[in-house]
């Protein structure tokens, strides 16, 4: 069939420069670029284009420019180039849409209209270079009060798990991202005391070494959960779900799953590695209960175990049944929280945005009583130290990141992480490809991301005349709200700037 | 908000916190003897500038021996109607063993002064519901700051009270005629309001039980220790982060039942970089105080001097950016604001120093003070030389 989509870049190639390395056409890989011996002239086939840049950056003589294809259609607010695209896309192949990262749509980004607070005259900022500043928090179950015997303090604490930053490495699992990418994140966790993120494909041994800064992940496929890999880690996380695709199960291409991701995953070679929509074993909070519990048990009450849920509309009162339930820690993933491979209708359009759900979520644990018995995580878009302090200021313990840390590793989010074709060597477990990112240099990059958003939320804390971050956690009275209307005041708790 | 309430709103424009800069001061004398206010009026005058007359205020612990065993209500009223009602729900609530007006005299610079009363009263068993008593105070205390209007209940300890207003603290001695009592722990504040009108209930010392409180400085942790609280219960109602602490205070001492010392290194906790030296059992601690009272962390610029029956603690923030000064002399421990202030009234102390941020210092009838008057004197006779 003749497809009717037309391209959606432009590759400019300026002759004059090119010096007919095949750079790019190494580099590319959707085969846009092609030497052409005869002529000795590069060639360009740009409908494949995904405009991940891959070929500018690595040009040598800058020859490049990838361009948005303008693709003028008349003017129609409803029926825009995507949603015609994706009409011609469907109809061309009769299934469900798939696409990677998070969602991308306009939905309001509430982070834009929050605004920090600062000192002026009635009390000092402190000034980072010159007094302590205190990022560190702890993650787990705290009870209401500490008690004392005769020989001093009698609580014991459940366990507790130390962040120096708050900020972590989201769920990104092992097929889903190469090893390398893995290996990236667990070595700056480690360098920069704070936790990585197994996913749900298991833990590969090579990465056992770095156990005390991890969390494992258990999904609804279980893949590679057994003892020792419980053991290992630092914390314990449940999926339930996640949020680019809300009520979705996840899957794995037999393509992706090499020798390694199968002996990881614990499933044959290039079988498809498929997670149920539901965990089956769960299908109501009690029986989260006793997934929480058997975890704890296996784990001899060592470890936290986390809960994740996607921010769906009623998230406080699931939330609060997870509490309940033994969570020690609760992950929220919001509306832009990304995936591997989603049904793109999904990621689009289920799900709710994450500030709106972290405030409610802490607000009601707070009128429960219990927002002591589990610190709250967030995840879901979070793409500086502004939104982190923002974040936090809304109630908060820590932050995840995914996408923020990809795009450190030379992500641009050109959205084809389900094709497993990614040019930057990141999602994908291609050997050729894979070894675009070098856990050396992935490792160093992301180290200094967290240290830059280190530096700057330890700056956010001083200008408000904090010096620890436990001041800033859930102090909302730091926040003030613009352009937004009153009832998005309510929810996020905030007033409106210049109350 | 109907006009007729504004004059018992502390905090006019809502915007939450206080601002506020102030002197404050503190006289014990650890061995319980009770002394005049004369010199506590003298010492809060001489820091007058750092108030703005929009406030001042007193407590006095020690002050009706006779009636000791009686919960001493001060009740500020802007109406009679408001004392009539107060007083029906006080008669059906407790047994009113006395009432009388607080004595006052027209003093200049006082204006619109309130009415304020003083009863003694007894917890109304058969009323209790079987609640303890010091909760069965708090709420009802709770009921007519909340819930009745024209009334405002300044103090609710036993053998203390609060006296405060709009006005400088010398002017508020002079009006409630404070050189007529004595008490063996005083406490003082002038207060330096940046944003609000002044309302006799919004100056310090916040009151409850027989807990006080005065404060200087602004806490910028407040929308969270506030958010906090109101998980254990207490409505921050005057807008106000000095009632913060006293709530703070009232439930890690009362309900939680922690000593003073720990409750320091709650509000101004020590740095991690400081618990990674210490001892393992410090570490524990101190970790263990820090993960659960996170929330509790006093952050921004304060001191306080923190009273109730038989001990005064004074407190700055941790990296001290309100002053606090401490002297001794004697028995008598005295902190203020500025060092100035107590020599004027004790020039020949014992020993003056600044404590650490952070650092409380305690003064408690269980440990008085032992002189030490002999090694100070030795010093001086050597500069004499
Ligand atoms: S490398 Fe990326 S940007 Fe360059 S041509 Fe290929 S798909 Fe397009
Ligand atoms: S990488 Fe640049 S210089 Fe090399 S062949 Fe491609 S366009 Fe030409």
């Amino acid at each position: 069939m003749k497809t009717y989509l037309p391209p959606k870049f432009i590759v400019e190639r300026d002759d004059s420069r090119c010096i007919r390395c095949e750079v790019c056409v190494n580099q590319c890989t959707f085969d846009v670029h092609s030497y052409d011996t005869e002529d000795a002239e590069l060639k360009s086939h740009e409908e494949n284009c995904v405009g991940c840049h891959r070929c500018v950056v690595f040009c040598p003589t800058e020859a490049l420019t990838i361009r948005g294809n303008p693709l003028d259609y008349r003017e129609n607010y409803n029926w825009r180039p995507e949603v015609i695209e994706d009409i011609i896309k469907q109809s061309e192949t009769g299934g469900v849409l798939l696409t990677g990262m998070g969602n991308d749509k306009s939905y309001r980004i509430y982070w834009d209209h929050l605004v920090l607070n600062a000192s002026q005259v009635t009390n000092p900022s402190i000034d980072p270079l010159r007094e302590p500043m205190e990022l560190s928090t702890y993650l787990g179950q705290k009870p209401d009060r500490v008690e004392f015997g005769s020989h001093g303090l009698t609580t014991e604490l459940p366990p507790q798990v130390k962040l120096e930053v708050p900020v972590m490495f989201s769920a990104m699992s092992y097929g889903a991202v190469s090893l390398n990418v893995q290996e990236s994140l667990a070595r700056a966790a480690t360098e920069m005391g704070t936790l990585w993120n197994t996913g749900e494909g298991g833990l590969h041994p090579k990465l056992y070494k770095y156990g005390d800064n991890t969390i494992v992940q258990v999904a609804s496929g279980r893949f590679g959960v057994h003892p020792e890999y419980l053991n290992v880690a630092k914390v314990v996380e449940i999926k339930i779900g996640q949020g680019a695709k809300p009520g979705i199960g996840g899957h794995l291409p037999g393509e992706k799953v090499s020798a390694e991701v199968s002996s990881t995953r614990m499933i044959p070679k290039g079988t498809d590695a498929l997670s149920p929509a539901p965990q089956h074993d769960i299908y109501s909070i009690e029986d989260l209960a006793q997934l929480v519990y058997a975890l704890k048990e296996a784990t001899n009450y060592t470890k936290p175990v986390a809960v994740k849920i996607a921010a769906v509309h009623n998230s406080a009162a699931i939330a609060s049944g997870m509490v309940r339930a033994g969570a020690d820690i609760i992950v929220l993933d919001g509306l832009r929280g990304s995936t591997g491979a989603a049904p793109k209708i999904i990621r689009d359009n289920v799900g709710i945005p994450i500030e709106l759900a972290l405030a409610s979520v802490d607000d009601r644990l707070r009128q429960e009583g219990i927002r002591n018995q589990a610190s709250v995580v967030i995840a879901g878009g979070i793409r500086n130290s502004g939104d982190v302090a923002k974040a936090i200021a809304l109630g908060a313990d820590a932050i995840y990141i995914g996408t923020a840390a990809l795009v450190a590793l030379g992500c641009t989010l050109c959205q084809q992480c389900h094709t497993g074709k990614c040019a930057w060597g990141i999602c994908t477990t291609d050997p050729w490809l894979t070894k675009r990112v070098n856990p050396d240099i992935g490792a160093r990059r992301l180290s200094n991301l967290l240290r830059g958003w280190s530096l700057e939320l330890k700056d956010i804390l001083g200008g408000m005349g904090i010096n620890a971050l436990e001041s800033l956690r859930g102090n909302r009275l730091h926040l003030r709200g613009v352009g937004l209307t009153d009832t998005e005041l309510e929810i996020l708790g905030v007033r409106m700037a210049g109350s | 908000m109907k006009l007729k309430e504004l004059s018992r709103i502390n905090n006019f424009y809502h915007d939450d916190k206080v601002i506020d800069a102030c002197s404050i001061f503190g006289m014990m004398d650890t061995s319980g003897n009770r002394f005049s206010g004369k010199p506590v009026v003298e010492a809060i005058a001489n820091m007058h500038v750092r108030g703005n007359g929009l406030g001042g205020g007193f407590a006095i612990y020690g002050l009706y021996p006779e009636y000791a065993n009686y919960y001493a209500f001060h009740i500020m009223y802007l109406s009679r109607e408001g004392q009539a009602k107060v007083e029906d729900f006080l008669r059906h609530k407790f047994h009113v063993i006395d009432a009388k007006e607080v004595p006052t005299k027209p003093t200049p610079g006082i204006v619109n002064p309130p009415l304020v009363w003083r009863y003694f009263l007894e917890v109304k068993v058969e009323e209790s519901n079987g609640q303890s008593e010091g909760d069965y105070v708090v709420d009802r205390v709770m009921e007519i700051n909340t819930k009745m209007e024209e009334a405002f209940v300044f103090s609710s300890g036993k053998n203390m009270a609060v006296f405060k207003g709009v006005g400088y603290p010398e002017e508020i001695a002079e009006y409630f005629c404070l050189e007529q009592y004595e008490g063996y722990l005083w406490t003082a504040h002038g207060r330096f309001p940046t944003n609000t009108p002044g309302w006799w209930g919004g100056a310090h010392p916040f009151n409850i039980l027989d807990w006080t409180v005065i404060h200087n400085g602004e806490i910028s942790s407040y929308g969270i220790n506030r958010r906090y609280l109101e998980q254990f219960g207490y409505n921050c109602t005057m807008q106000t982060d000095t009632e913060v602490v006293a709530y703070v205070v009232d439930l890690l001492i009362r309900r939680h039942g922690l000593p003073v010392e720990i409750v320091a290194k709650i509000l101004a906790p020590p740095f991690w970089s400081y618990i990674e030296r210490c001892s393992p059992k410090e570490q524990k601690l101190f970790r263990t105080l820090r993960q659960v009272y996170g929330s509790l962390l006093l952050n921004g610029p304060f001191t306080v001097i923190i009273a109730h029956q038989g001990e005064m603690i004074g407190l700055t923030d941790r990296i001290r950016l309100r002053p606090l000064t401490v002297g001794v002399k004697e028995s008598v421990l005295y902190l203020s604001s500025e060092e100035s202030a107590i020599r004027l009234v004790s020039p020949d102390l014992d020993r003056a120093w600044i404590p650490m941020g952070g650092e409380p210092i305690v003064g408690s009838l269980g440990k008085p003070l032992k002189p030490e008057k002999a090694s100070v004197a030795e010093i001086k006779s050597v500069r004499k030389c």
